[in-house]
């Protein structure tokens, strides 16, 4: 992709985090950390790697992408407006009384979610037995599954990577955010995931280690997935929570609480000015 | 008398009445509503044999899934498939399936709104000898609660092979209950079923209680029927195998003829059939109930037949829970 045009997909990637920080800003409650850290990879997918009609969510042939921790939600409404899905300024509905854009996502009410997620460590047996199914039907779409690092604490969650490992789903691609937080504090200190490849690989599984802050990296990486005949494939992609926000990124507190006023201003004004690269603030 | 609208097997209180397993029942039900739909496909949790899902595989091997013991994966595995556009069938014990995977299906079957059908075998303290640890009593309940899901348990081999069938194309998240015992078939090929209508299967001509029954123990309530009816008590029974949708018009026109009643189920007698016809039943005609099933205790290791005699689910119990609400409506 030439670079101008990846110059581009990082311009998106700044308007989708401003877009997150502004609807948590009108939730007054959701998840800072995630969402920013994941932008990236949101707007890879959606404005680079997914075969996808934003005016025609349900069309058959689109890839399907799963999310599984749920809580990031935001950034995943925010990269669908900006890609088409729906108006901008629906997404200051988010987490009101009749929205379509749940806490949590809910497949019914908004289309191309493509599944209900929360509860952590069932969206990758989800994703796996869609795969399943459209692979015993010849199906071409991929089917994708963000995963974060602090749901491979779950049971469900290796009962799934074993399942798809042992009937080689290679259509499936799975990026986990391996940002390093959960709730609770840092995810070596909460219960240690680390080695990481090492335990997708002993499952079967094609693994790719990227830095899931450079968008060329991802979409080379979705590529080189695609073209894994035999098992499916991990993406870990390493990225930093809150990213593009000083004060937020690394910080575990920022996990699972949206910024007050002042602290979206001063997130605003970071994101605006590349973090202070540029001194003019546009608007 | 026997309801002739029933077309109940002429054998029905005759000790050369067939016995087979509600699961051996829902294996053939399978075969038949594979053959009906290629999008039907089996999820089993490592127990393919015992809850008779082996009669789909052998004959659709390439629509059968192997997920080893792990009941969380057979909700979500199949909540994918059935997102996806298949009817998976996910099979394991009633004990682990729904017994642990209940948030699974929750989330993403009920409220993702995913036709997958939970299929919990060897429910019931008729399990027997395994003990308390698989004798699933809970399960009806846990079902129930959840909105979106249709919840039945089947009579019989018969009907259990009748309510697959049905499952398969009812576009819903639904949860069948199979017992392991072989139990007596009382109903025939000519049986109606249909999901969500209860089926009156004894009507004596001045009933003064209502019987109403789900899964195995039906046959109970109708030797009790019989028994009641020689000592000059008159009683309807209904097989009320749709837990949820609650068949409410059948269920009231049966109670106004005999403002008592008496529910029957081999299960916590909290949260179950009995729960679901109270609930109902306070807010719309309130009447006096008694409750045969178990009574807020686990089980233990034995024979069917001596674990329902003494956790009190036989014919006599069922008669007795009789006399009391009788003598409760004629206070």
């Amino acid at each position: 992709m030439p670079d101008s045009d990846i110059d581009n997909l990082y311009l998106k990637a700044n308007e989708i985090r401003q877009s997150v920080i502004k609807m948590l800003l009108e939730a007054g409650s959701g998840h800072s950390a995630g969402s920013l850290g994941m932008a990236d990879v949101f707007t890879a997918l959606y404005f680079c790697v997914l075969n996808h009609k934003p005016d025609d969510p349900n069309w058959s042939e689109r890839d399907r992408l799963f999310l599984s921790c749920g809580y990031i939600a935001p950034v995943r409404y925010a990269a669908m407006a900006h890609a088409g899905y729906f108006s901008i300024e629906e997404l200051l509905t988010l987490r009101k009384l009749g929205s379509r854009l749940q806490g949590h996502p809910e497949r019914e009410r908004l289309p191309g979610l493509e599944s209900t997620s929360g509860p952590l460590g069932s969206g990758l047996a989800q994703a796996a037995g869609y795969a399943y199914g459209a692979r015993m039907d010849k199906r071409k779409f991929r089917v994708y599954c963000i995963c974060s690092d602090g749901e491979h604490n779950e049971g469900n969650h290796w009962e799934a990577v074993l399942f798809s490992g042992k009937y080689n789903l290679s259509n499936l691609t799975v990026i986990v955010d391996r940002n390093n937080i959960q709730i609770d504090g840092f995810t070596e200190d909460v219960m240690p995931l680390e080695p990481l490849a090492d335990k997708y690989k002993a499952f079967n599984w094609s693994v790719l280690e990227i830095d899931g802050h450079n968008i060329q990296a991802i979409i080379d990486a979705c590529n080189q997935a695609r073209a894994m005949q035999h098992n499916p494939t991990v993406i870990i992609a390493h990225t930093i929570p809150g990213k593009g926000v000083d004060f937020m990124e690394n910080d575990y507190a920022w996990h699972g609480k949206p910024p007050n006023k002042e602290e979206a201003q001063k997130a605003l004004h970071e994101l605006r000015t590349l973090q202070g690269k540029i001194i003019s603030e546009h608007q | 008398m026997i309801n002739s609208l029933a077309k109940l097997s002429n054998k029905i209180f005759s000790d050369e009445l067939e016995q087979e397993s509600t699961r051996q029942g829902y294996g053939e039900g399978l075969v038949i509503a594979g053959q009906k739909d290629d999008r039907v496909v089996v999820v089993c949790a490592d127990l393919t044999e015992s809850t008779r899902s082996i009669l789909f595989k052998e004959k659709f091997p390439d629509r059968f899934i192997e997920a080893g013991v792990a009941e969380q994966l057979i909700a979500t595995v199949g909540s994918g498939l059935a997102n996806y556009s298949k009817i998976p069938f996910v099979a394991s014990y009633a004990a682990f399936s729904p017994g642990r995977n209940w948030e699974q299906i929750r989330t993403t079957i009920c409220l993702n709104n995913v036709p997958v059908k939970i299929v919990g075998a060897h429910a019931g303290i008729s399990v027997g000898p395994d003990g308390a640890t698989h004798q699933m009593l809970e399960d009806i309940a846990l079902m129930r609660v959840l909105p979106n899901m249709v919840v039945v348990v089947p009579c019989d081999a018969q009907e259990a092979k009748k309510a697959t069938i049905a499952l398969a194309q009812n576009g819903k998240p639904s949860y069948i209950r199979l017992t392991r015992e072989k139990t007596p078939v009382m109903t025939t090929d000519d049986t109606p079923f249909e999901i969500g209508k209860a089926i009156v299967f004894w009507e004596s001509k001045n009933p003064e209680v209502t019987i109403i029954a789900c899964g195995s123990l039906l046959y109970e309530a109708l030797i009790a029927a019989k028994d009641l009816d020689k000592n000059g008590i008159g009683s309807i029974v209904i097989n009320n195998h749709t837990i949820k949708p609650l068949d409410r018009s059948a269920i009231l026109s049966a109670v106004k003829k005999t403002n008592a009643i008496v529910t029957v189920e081999e299960h916590q007698i909290s949260g179950g059939l009995g729960g679901a016809i109270s609930e109902f039943l306070a807010q719309n005609y309130p009447v006096p109930i008694e409750f045969v099933g178990v009574h807020d205790s686990f089980g233990e290791s034995g024979v069917p037949g001596e674990l329902l005699e003494k956790y009190g689910m036989k014919s006599r119990d069922i008669v007795n829970a009789v006399k009391r609400v009788i003598e409760r409506k004629n206070i």
